[in-house]
């Protein structure tokens, strides 16, 4: 049976009410909403209010309205106060749509008065006599510090295992990241790290970035203009939702033809077919993992016939043959699109029978993506992709073959055009360089099995719910962290001196001392030995990009909950007390490393980090930027108005993979079957 | 005497513990002006008028009836489902009643006889009117709203009260 509210009124804001510009932080569209708070003991009447509008009149389909999961009472400056967070019908990105996990914002609140998520972490915790003791920042912190500073001391940074999410939105954003890069890979050079969705420090899309393409190249309004949408193992509908709903359905009610490469059929193409009509969209249900060979085969037959874009070519790619060779750490050898030819040719039969779809099927998707207009005009299209081939088989190549018919095609850095992921969350990116690192990168879960490492720090990310192999992971973790729990049982009672001394014993004997940062007790959590509460959007000010780029200030309207703090600020804290600590162990030099980290505020590192790399770029400046905000890179300050770049590569240069010559190269995709071991035998039982 | 005050306690306690609830009360009393307060202090509950939507005997299975409650700017549906649904009335307790404006962004849905769902036109969400409005897919933050009914000795089925916030108003009764 239905869970009914058995709401059937909410309080009004009154026309004075506080107003505040809020970026969705649950995936990387990024909806523009406005928080309106207000005191407890004041309201509005329907005739004067916050929205400006009659609410003794029933308002009509897209009007104002707020549905109960909008409203929360929240702390505020100590005080508590009314929320209510609402779609905003002047943001350009969702232009007053809401989805089923953004317009549960307020309700998704913390609050001791409607005691919504409950279950967040109030207070730092330090494992003492067999349970997590509540206590104070300056105790837990000295003890992550005076550990991890001995254990680095005496054993070298190799020994410190971090994992770190790298993401914007939600606890993430430009601060966050800044602070935990910063902390990392300036005063440290940690290589063995992760982040909190691969076992590596890396990139999902790797070969789009050394063909020169950067993943997010276009502007979500690409869609509404363009004649083909060609949709990539993803289910935008669902996951992107009002990137789907707000720029997708406008394309195809504007007459774009919509294609989805998917072994299943999911929601996002029964409501293109509800929209665009059944003989303008087609669905090819192929058979899992040979993507590849779809894409070989649409990229040979829109080169046999001529569909090419002969001076995007000549202007903006790679000419002479090979420009990168295959090896042990190239997965794929780069080059000139003939060079590429070499090795993606495919016909339409050998794909017809690899992908279990029709030639025809695939004679017309080419056709929709490349066949100029009857007058002669070019096409254009927009490419979008995400986890099914991201994390699909012999992925460097697969997405590399699907970056090839766009750069062949001359849809990146046009409008109408673009190849780009759809992405999961926003991006706030900002750090030192990662160079250190190397590449190929740690395999981070397998260092850890394997016994390596003596201290591993936690940034909210929960290997044991998503990382590979997680049973094994938990086992070990679970293991090696309980033999330093069993020491700091022992140690009971001591000093604190004989506690550090306890732990590094047994560290030392194949133990992990884990602290983990996190907004609620996670399931990695529970095999930690201090756990340090973070707070998320909105209980501070952040700033992220979305998946056009689209950089916004969500503002803070609320109070963190209990102690918890910015991850910036924990961060900061980290690098105060190993400073003091090395001090005190008579290594100044190793401690003066950690210097420069006296913020007081998130806006202190956003000014540190992101700042620094864009000038132009202030929270005042955001903040009169509204939830419309300004598209990434920001290229000038004019009039009061930061100036932006709405799609990259327009000037037809391409600048991803560093190279002098500025020119996109193509991937020579050549097809080797499943490239996971077992992935066939796998298939083959399905 | 001792009993008395329990129970004023209980009764103070669930008001304060239903945020929501308690500042609509709130609401109530600064509309109605300062003299007519002391007067008659305003109510916690909204007062939903009792109106008839049908008889009985004028339903068919399946066959969905446009209503409108608790006033004329708030379509609905009345339903006689074949079969007893929990919250269902009537002699056979299959009939149920639902506002069709969908909770998401106030599109008029409607009725899919074929798998008993209510279906917005707007954004594509769905509710299972045999589960109580169930939203099974798409993007509204709460279930459809269901109206109270009841049904008299002659067979009259009338609304009188509704379990959500109706979609575009701030309270149900306007
Ligand atoms: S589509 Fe994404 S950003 Fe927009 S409201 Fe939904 S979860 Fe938030």
């Amino acid at each position: 049976m239905a869970y009914k509210r058995q709401i059937d009124r909410l309080p009004i804001p009154p026309a004075d009410a506080k107003v505040h510009n809020v970026t969705c932080h649950y995936c990387i569209v990024g909806c523009g909403y406005k928080a309106y708070t207000w005191p407890r003991n004041k309201q509005g009447t329907p005739e004067n209010n916050a929205f400006g509008v009659n609410l003794n009149e029933q308002q009509g389909a897209m009007g104002t309205w707020v549905n109960p999961s909008m409203y929360n009472i929240v702390k505020q400056d100590g005080k508590d106060v009314h929320l209510m967070v609402v779609p905003d019908d002047d943001c350009v990105v969702n232009s007053g749509l809401g989805s089923i996990r953004g317009a549960r914002m307020a309700e998704n609140r913390p609050s001791e008065i409607t005691l919504t998520q409950q279950q967040r972490l109030t207070d730092p915790m330090v494992w003492r006599n067999g349970v997590w003791q509540p206590t104070s920042w300056d105790d837990a912190l000295d003890l992550v510090a005076r550990v991890t500073a001995k254990i680095l001391a005496e054993y070298g940074e190799d020994e410190l295992l971090v994992s770190m999410f790298d993401h914007g939105g939600s606890a993430g954003g430009y601060e966050n990241t800044w602070a935990t890069g910063k902390l990392y890979f300036q005063s440290m050079k940690v290589k063995n790290c992760r982040i909190h969705n691969r076992p590596g420090y890396n990139s999902e899309v790797h070969s789009s970035r050394d063909m020169g393409v950067g993943e997010l190249n276009y502007s979500y309004s690409d869609y509404e203009v363009t004649d083909t949408i060609f949709v990539v193992g993803a289910n935008p509908m669902e996951t992107q939702t009002n990137l789907f709903l707000n720029h997708m359905v406008p394309g195809m009610q504007n007459g774009a033809k919509f294609i989805m490469v998917d072994p299943r059929r999911t929601v996002t193409v029964n409501a293109a077919e509800e929209v665009a009509g059944k003989e303008n969209v087609l669905h090819l249900a192929i058979t899992p993992g040979t993507d590849m060979v779809l894409f070989n085969a649409l990229l040979t037959h829109i080169v046999d016939n001529g569909w090419i874009d002969k001076e995007f070519i000549a202007n903006s790619t790679f000419q002479g043959g090979e420009a990168v060779a295959e090896d042990s750490g190239q997965p794929a050898g780069l080059g000139s699109l003939d060079y590429a030819m070499e090795t993606c040719r495919t016909s339409l039969g050998e794909a017809a029978e690899i992908c279990g779809v029709s030639k025809d099927d695939i004679v017309k998707v080419a056709e929709w993506i490349a066949k100029p207009h009857d007058d002669g005009s070019r096409r254009k299209c927009v490419t979008a992709y995400e986890k099914g081939i991201i994390w699909g088989n012999d992925n460097y190549r697969t997405i590399g073959a699907l970056v090839n018919i766009s750069l062949a095609t001359g849809n990146i850095g046009r409008e109408g055009g673009g190849c780009c992921r759809l992405g999961g969350h926003q991006e706030g990116y900002y750090r030192p360089s990662d160079a250190h690192v190397g590449r190929p990168a740690t395999y981070f879960d397998r260092h850890l099995i394997r016994g390596g490492g003596k201290v591993y720090h936690i940034w909210a990310c929960d290997h044991y719910k998503t990382t590979l192999n997680a049973a094994e992971f938990k086992r070990v973790l679970k293991k090696r962290a309980d033999m330093v729990k069993e020491a700091m049982d022992a140690a009971a009672g001591g000093t604190r001196e004989e506690l550090v001394d306890a732990i590094v014993a047994a560290v030392n004997a194949g133990g992990l001392f884990v602290v983990d940062m996190d907004i609620i007790h996670s399931q990695i959590g529970q095999n930690a030995h201090v756990i340090l509460p973070a707070c998320e959007a909105n209980e501070m000010n952040l700033t992220s990009m979305n998946g056009e780029r689209r950089l916004r200030l969500s503002e803070k309207y609320m109070d963190p909950y209990g102690q918890s703090k910015p991850d910036c600020l924990i961060a900061d804290g980290i690098a105060q007390n190993m400073e003091r600590v090395l001090n005190e162990m008579g290594n100044d030099e190793y401690a003066d490393q950690f210097k420069g980290y006296d913020w007081e505020t998130e806006e202190d590192a956003f000014m540190d980090g992101y700042h620094q790399g864009n000038p132009e770029v202030t929270y005042e400046r955001l903040r009169a930027m509204g939830n419309n905000g300004v598209q990434e890179p920001v290229v000038g300050y004019e009039n009061g108005k930061l100036i932006g770049t709405p799609r990259l590569y327009a000037d037809g240069k391409f600048d991803r993979h560093g190279r002098e010559d500025k020119k996109a190269l193509f991937c020579a995709a050549q097809w080797r079957g499943y490239a996971a071991e077992g992935k066939a035998r796998e298939a083959a039982n399905h | 005497m001792k009993r008395c005050k329990g129970m004023v306690d209980v009764g103070r306690r669930q008001f304060l513990r239903g945020g929501a609830m308690a500042t609509a009360g709130a609401a109530v009393a600064a509309v109605a002006p300062a003299q007519e307060a002391k007067a008659a202090p305003a109510l916690a509950q909204i007062d939903y008028p009792s109106n008839r939507l049908a008889n009985v005997a004028d339903l068919k299975v399946n066959e969905p009836v446009d209503i409108e409650y608790p006033d004329a700017d708030s379509p609905g549906v009345l339903l006689k489902l074949g079969q007893s649904v929990e919250g269902g009335v009537g002699p056979d307790g299959d009939i149920v009643a639902f506002s069709t404006l969908c909770p998401h962004k106030g599109f008029n849905m409607s009725y899919n006889g074929e798998d008993h769902t209510l279906n917005c036109p707007g954004h594509f969400s769905r509710f299972d009117v045999e589960a109580g409005g169930q939203q099974t897919w798409g993007h509204a933050t709460s279930n459809v709203p269901q109206f109270t009914l009841r049904v008299d000795d002659k067979g009259d089925i009338y609304a009188e009260g509704c379990s959500d916030l109706i979609y575009g108003r701030m309270s149900n009764v306007l």
